[in-house]
């Protein structure tokens, strides 16, 4: 199973396994990793599981949908370069070692 | 300072209900640094999940159950939340405790009702045969989810939400699908007539059968207790291997009724959510809550309303009281099509059509030259753009709304300044 890491505001560190076809999200959800409140579940409809895409892992990801790029723009914590919506990151293979890191906060 | 007006913190939190709100409630008031006991008290075995997927990715088989988690079993351990599974049978307002079937008690400094609702019944013969569903739990979902794997066709009584969400999982799942809806359109209760008009077209573009206006006069069954036919009121049969009643739902408001507290369409609270008894408090979709524009008494069912409920009780009873003053949102996917609504629309007499294609577009209500809801179909920026609209002390006027390239998203970012708060 593809590992990701989490980096909280406080710079902690939670690396886990996370399930090929489920999500970024999910994967921090099912692990208690705080940060991350998805309230709508994972239906790009509430921005609240922004993410900061580590600089080293930017490559492995496939560009933002216009859904996921538009409700980008309701983060509660600034939108950045790296800002992304982690419901709409899908495992797969080429997200082993992904790096995000939580915004301070999501509403 | 009195002792009414000091900020409460009750010894104990107990909250009769896990679904969405109950849960929110639990992690909220730890997220406040709450650190009292809590006591969440879950009817299903189920771990507290999620139940906008039980008609969409769920049903299809796409998720399993724990996908639908709201957080896993270490997370209630962590942050030492009681999640008890059992049935509250009274509340016991004077010496404060409620009671469980199994003979149990709690007893609690406040007590939050989040019990949700129950969905209505359809009171005609044959309710009761095998393969006649509805759809509210983990549970429902599954024994449909069975149904359907071996349906030919399915017949759904009610074209809401519900009904219609389920009659595009059926059709993708090949099943010959036909939508009874008693009153002349679907969705009749909560969109516009474009709106409407557009998701009958969608169903019967899809090879749906959509009757309006027909009423349900029974249901037939073979001899071993199985649905084969749906009777209309005008005497036709259609076969029926499956049945789903998506005819809306019943708060549950028994335990608030029976502790005498004010039950109408939903246990009456207050804009602080607090029923009569300032000790007990109630949310989601079992509340009925005083409307920010109105004051009217609404009972809103939505994940939005409920989490955002709890988050209210939540500060409130970590010393951070507030009123209730969301404004409303809602979504619903149907084949390849998202349906935002943001506001509540309510007897409008003016709306403005937004966008250029039949497959998407936005509808703005307004009642009065007042905007009351934003309707928007496959238009996510809309949405967003209207979900801010909605926040006190925004506003759009109608002559606005009529301007020539008026663009909603571009009248919230030049007015973006005003807004306090965020969506979400």
């Amino acid at each position: 199973m593809p590992e990701i890491t989490y980096v909280a505001v406080d710079g902690t560190a939670c690396s886990v396994e996370v399930p090929l076809g489920t999500s970024v999200m999910r994967g921090a959800v099912f692990n208690d990793i705080d940060g991350i409140v998805a309230q709508c579940g994972g239906n790009a409809q509430c921005a609240t599981c922004h993410v900061y895409v580590d600089e080293t892992s930017l490559d492995a990801l496939e560009q933002a949908q216009p859904e996921e790029e538009h409700m980008l723009g309701f983060t509660a914590a600034d939108r950045l370069p790296n800002s992304r919506l982690s419901c709409q990151l899908k495992v797969t293979g080429a997200l082993d070692g992904l790096i995000v890191h939580l915004p301070e906060r999501q509403y | 300072m009195t002792a009414a007006a000091r900020p409460t913190r009750p010894e104990s939190v107990v909250v009769v209900g896990a679904g969405q709100g109950g849960f929110q409630t639990a992690a909220s008031l730890r997220e406040h640094g709450y650190p009292g006991p809590i006591t969440l008290i879950s009817a299903e075995d189920a771990l507290p999940y999620e139940r906008p997927p039980l008609s969409k990715t769920y049903l299809m088989g796409e998720a399993d159950e724990s996908q639908l988690w709201l957080r896993p079993a270490t997370y209630y351990v962590r942050r030492s939340i009681d999640l008890v599974r059992g049935t509250v049978t009274g509340i016991d307002p004077v010496a404060r405790t409620v009671r469980l079937a199994d003979g149990s008690g709690y007893g609690y400094g406040h007590l939050v009702l989040a019990t949700g609702a129950r969905p209505r019944t359809l009171g005609v013969p044959g309710a009761g045969l095998r393969g006649v569903h509805v759809l509210r739990t983990a549970e429902d979902a599954v024994a449909l989810r069975a149904s359907l794997a071996s349906a030919r066709h399915a017949v759904v009584v009610g074209a809401g939400f519900i009904g219609l969400e389920f009659a595009a999982a059926a059709r993708e799942s090949g099943c010959e699908v036909t939508v009874v809806e008693a009153l002349d359109r679907p969705l009749a209760r909560t969109v516009s007539a474009r709106t409407a008009g557009h998701f009958a077209r969608l169903h019967r573009s899809k090879g749906t059968r959509l009757l309006c206006g027909q009423g349900v006069a029974a249901l037939h069954g073979d001899r071993r207790g199985a649905v084969t036919a749906v009777e209309l009121a005008d005497g036709r049969r259609l076969p029926a291997d499956l049945v789903l009643i998506g005819v809306g739902v019943t708060p549950r408001t028994e335990l608030a009724a029976a502790a005498g507290l004010a039950v109408g369409d939903g246990i009456t609270v207050d804009s602080r959510l607090l029923t009569g008894d300032s000790h007990i408090s109630a949310i989601g979709d079992c509340a009925a809550f005083p409307q920010v524009r109105s004051g009217d008494l609404r009972r809103l069912e939505s994940v939005q309303n409920a989490v955002g409920h709890a988050r209210l009780v939540a500060a409130r009873l970590t010393g951070a009281p507030g009123s209730y003053e969301e404004a409303p949102w809602f979504w619903s996917d149907q084949f390849s099509t998202t349906l935002q609504i943001a506001g509540h629309a309510d007897g409008h007499d003016e709306e403005v059509l937004l966008g250029d294609g039949p497959r998407a577009f936005s509808v703005l209500l307004f009642r009065g030259g007042t905007l009351l809801a934003v309707e928007s179909v496959n238009r996510p920026v809309d949405h967003l753009a209207a979900r801010r609209l909605m926040q006190p002390g925004a506003g759009l006027t109608l002559d606005e709304a009529r301007g020539e390239g008026f663009s909603l998203q571009d009248h919230v970012a030049n007015r973006s300044g005003g807004y306090a708060g965020s969506v979400g």
